[in-house]
């Protein structure tokens, strides 16, 4: 399993190698790795059926307990046929869709990566490496998004979903750390036992307000809804397969998945019933008045995903079959629109709902494809979206509380979702051929069979439901509940109050479709409404923070040099002097240090003298020899307290130090005055006072009792066991060699940052 | 600042001072000295040669540029740092020694050359750094 899990991202960096191949006409043999994986999943379908999981562990970094471990049960399995199905016909659409494009091997290397990130996230048993894929697929996703990065609104677009996308990630990382840390183990399959302690810890709302935060922004939930139909800047085969059909489900699947650990309490009920009925009403609304095929789809998904989180918010066994079924429907048919849209895009380089019509006439095939789409989308009896409808009105209806409430916000979503159905999937085909479209003719196999092949199947599960119901749906809701009822999936329920309800969806939603005709003028009627969308605040709240932090780094960042040294420097004796005078016995016993000599008091006042020359002198070149007189009194104070290598290593750097200052200060002019007298005395209280507090800290510190141990440890064992006498460099070159060798790989990068920044500023002066 | 007295002692300082700078890289196991003050003590033996007889003449004499020896001398640390573990299995850094001395030089072991590999990247570095910058100023 593995192996399936990396086949996707091996394939993409294969693509570094094979680039050049799987441009040319021989694109359509990248189809071929979902085809496998898609056998190797279905080889797992009698098993899982059979009400087995299959269990697989590859240690990762054991000592964190974080392990590549798979399982696959129903639930993953459902997720698992979904991704490789649909994928590999995303993958034989693109060798068509994008044909002879310059980056056709990049696309492929993207799609494929957020395959393996995809199919990691549904088969991962432990929380840490499920976050690891989670972050992957909102990274693949910037990439295909931002894919014509050519374009400014695409780039934007994908920046938009990448910042929600990933503070989800990271919500996810708090709340997978947390719910980690209350059950004390990362292994999700070990933690579904434990679903009573969890519930009743103290930190529970707020891992459940986290994995919801990660859930709702992956599947683009209200009020984090928008970045999707931004994302729908990316190639069709892209909307097709990440945010209609697989991706944005993440969220729903992370839900299914905690349901059976964190579900069942009366919060991630009502959070969830609300959150999603707001999503699926808000957006199901929105779809009336968008005019571009892709808004239309983008919103109905939004809303699609919206009733996936309603119906898990029920939690009834009624309610968490509808969804498995739903996200069933969904998938199939959402993709086929998607897949159709990208045809009409393709062939008449429109997506414009109010200029499409007549394109039966043309593209007869599609136009089948198309209405059978909208048929399952309407859940028009006998496709699969009819049982998927009905069990959706029967969960809310057996609900108990808010029924009509529950049931009418439903049926809303329901008529404006077969609304949207007919508009994406009849509409464009319906009426008189404009002239414009006359010359539009059929493409290739590759782009219609794929959405053929998807209606067909919807067609064929609402005649055969017990197909989808003993593979997926029966093994998915042993998974999801603890006791299960046997049920059976059927076209036929009997007269009751949902064939009612599906009835009405049917009619006023054919109704609908023939009055509400989308025009331009709707569009612009709610675009005023773009000030106080979720999208325009969160918008303006990034530029305001991007504003603040342009204004906050001029003001630290100013590019003086003087200035940095100075905030530094302030800083640390804010801290020192609090440190110091809060919490420190100011007397210093003067008793133990050893007396005063001639040399020392001679070298102070050296170093006095040469100090006040230094800030006073008028001339740069004196400046900078009187400094080297301090540094050498230095050596003189390290050399009368033994310390001869110390005074060695300070006299040759501070000769260098010298010369280097000579070679800078010699070209410039003669000393100027340039700092103002005020700013001087700043710096001298600064320094006066920076050099008292260190004096004082020196003075505590050698009050303190010393701990010899490390240094007889060294001075004992340097001759046994370095065989050196000097144990300086015994220190250096061997007991803490690597230290060595770091601080020199240190001197490296800063002689190459030298030379670098100074070479190249002579390169462009020289070309001048 | 090409003055003969100048010119003239540092034809002669500059051989003195790089033999000085090899002897301090030497004791530096027993007495006060090793690769980093070495280093530092054969850079100014160039750099005072630079002063004399200016840069581009110090240029041809060292035939390379000096910022050449920083990736050598790292080369040669990390060999002596990771010798155990190839030679003898032992962990990184530990200390390797021939049995016999050799004269004058004394006691050859792993330490020798990573110190000399530091030797090597001090020289490299403070040289490019000067002579960046006196070329830039």
């Amino acid at each position: 399993m593995l192996i399936a899990v990396l086949l996707g991202f091996i394939f993409a960096i294969s693509i570094l190698v094979i680039g050049k191949f799987i441009k040319g006409k021989q694109s359509w043999l990248s189809t071929l790795i979902p085809l496998s994986l898609l056998a190797y999943f279905s080889s797992f379908i009698p098993q899982i059926s059979r009400g087995e999981v299959i269990h697989q562990t590859y240690a990762w970094i054991p000592s964190f307990g974080v392990d590549l471990s798979f399982q696959l049960d129903g639930l993953s399995l459902l997720f698992t046929l979904m991704i490789t199905g649909i994928g590999t016909l995303v993958f034989a659409y693109t060798s068509a869709y994008l044909k002879g494009h310059e980056f056709l091997d990049r696309f492929y290397a993207y799609l494929s990566m957020f395959m393996g990130a995809m199919l990691g996230l549904v088969l991962s048993d432990n929380l840490i490496s499920m976050f690891v894929f989670w972050e992957l697929t909102s990274i693949s996703s910037f990439y295909l998004i931002g894919f014509n990065n050519a374009s400014l609104a695409s780039r934007k677009s994908a920046l938009t979903a990448l910042g929600i996308t990933g503070m989800g990630g990271l919500l996810f990382l708090g709340g997978a750390v947390l719910l980690g840390d209350v059950a004390g183990t990362f292994t999700i399959s070990e933690m579904i036992g434990m679903s009573e302690e969890i519930t009743t810890h103290s930190a529970y709302v707020l891992i459940a307000i986290l994995f919801f935060g990660a859930a709702f922004s992956k599947s683009a939930q209200f009020p984090f809804h928008f970045w999707l139909p931004g994302a729908m800047k990316a190639p069709t085969p892209v909307s097709t397969y990440l945010h209609s059909a697989t991706m944005v489900k993440a969220g729903v699947y992370l839900l299914l998945r905690f349901t059976p650990i964190l579900g069942n309490t009366e919060f991630w009920n009502s959070t969830l019933i609300i959150v999603g009925g707001v999503t699926m009403l808000y957006s199901a609304i929105h779809i009336i008045f968008r005019t571009d095929l892709k808004g239309i789809l983008a919103y109905s998904t939004i809303s699609a995903l919206g009733i996936l989180v309603f119906l898990i918010g029920l939690g009834t066994q009624e309610a968490l079959i509808a969804c498995l079924v739903f996200i069933i429907v969904h998938s199939l048919y959402k993709a086929s629109l998607f897949l159709i849209t990208g045809i009409i895009d393709h062939e008449t380089g429109t997506r414009d709902i109010t200029q499409l019509a007549g394109l039966r006439k043309v593209l007869m095939p599609v136009a089948v494809a198309g209405f059978l789409a909208a048929l399952i989308s309407g859940g028009v009896p006998p496709t699969f979206g009819f049982i998927g409808k009905d069990l959706i009105y029967e969960a809310g209806l057996n609900w108990g509380s808010f029924t009509w409430l529950l049931v009418g916000a439903a049926l809303l979503t329901k008529i404006l979702l077969y609304y949207a159905g007919f508009v994406a999937g009849v509409k464009p085909f319906m009426g008189s051929l404009p002239a414009s479209f006359e010359n539009v003719h059929l493409p290739e196999k590759r782009l219609w069979i794929p959405p053929l092949l998807l209606v067909s199947l919807g067609l064929l599960l609402g005649l055969v439901p017990h197909l989808a119901e003993d593979a997926l749906i029966a093994p998915g809701i042993e998974v999801l509940m603890t006791s299960t009822e046997s049920f059976h999936l059927k076209l036929w329920h009997g007269f009751n109050t949902a064939l009612i309800l599906s009835l009405v969806t049917i009619g006023v939603g054919t109704l609908l479709y023939f009055v509400l005709i989308p025009s331009h003028k709707k569009e612009s009627f709610i675009e005023k409404f773009e000030v106080i969308s979720p999208k325009n605040i969160v918008l303006k709240t990034t530029e305001g923070f991007s504003a603040f932090s342009t204004l906050w780094t001029n003001f630290f960042q100013n590019g003086f040099l003087r200035h940095y040294v100075a905030t530094i420097i302030g800083f640390l004796c804010l801290v020192l002097g609090f440190i110091i005078f809060s919490n420190f016995d100011l007397s210093i016993d003067y008793s133990s240090f050893s007396e005063l000599t001639v040399y020392e008091v001679a070298i102070v006042i050296m170093m006095i003298t040469a100090i006040l020359f230094t800030v006073f002198s008028r001339s740069r070149l004196a400046a900078v020899a009187s400094m080297g007189i301090v540094g050498f009194a230095f050596c003189l104070l390290f050399l009368f307290y033994s310390a001869p290598d110390l005074a060695m290593t300070q006299f040759s750097v501070d000769t260098l130090t010298v010369i280097l200052f000579v070679l800078v200060l010699y070209r410039l002019p003669k000393y100027l005055k340039l700092s103002k007298n005020v700013l001087r005395i700043e710096h001298g209280v600064l320094s006066v006072v920076f050099g008292a507090l260190m004096t004082i800290l020196v003075l505590k510190v050698l009050q303190e009792p010393v701990n010899a141990e490390i240094t007889d440890y060294y001075a004992q064992n340097a001759y046994l066991l370095a065989k050196g006498k000097n144990v300086v460099n015994v220190i250096l070159v061997d007991f803490r060699g690597i230290d060595t060798l770091i601080e020199t790989c240190v001197l490296i990068v800063a002689a190459l940052g030298v030379f670098g920044l100074l070479k190249l500023r002579l390169k462009t002066r020289d070309k001048k | 600042m090409k003055t003969i007295i100048l010119r003239t002692a540092s034809d002669f300082l500059l051989p003195v001072l790089l033999l000085f700078s090899v002897f301090i890289l030497l004791r530096g196991h027993y007495l006060p000295g090793g690769g980093f003050i070495g280093g530092l003590v054969a850079s100014i033996a160039f750099v005072l040669d630079a002063f004399a007889n200016g840069l581009e003449n110090t240029k041809k004499l060292l035939k390379i540029h000096p910022g050449f020896l920083m990736p050598f001398g790292l080369v040669l640390s990390v060999i002596a740092a990771i010798s155990p573990i190839i030679f003898t299995g032992q962990p990184i850094m530990t200390g390797l020694w021939a049995d016999d001395p050799i004269p004058v030089i004394g006691s050859i072991g792993s330490a020798l050359f990573f110190d000399i590999g530091v030797y090597l990247i001090v020289i490299g570095a403070s040289l490019t750094i000067i002579f960046t910058i006196s070329e830039s100023a």
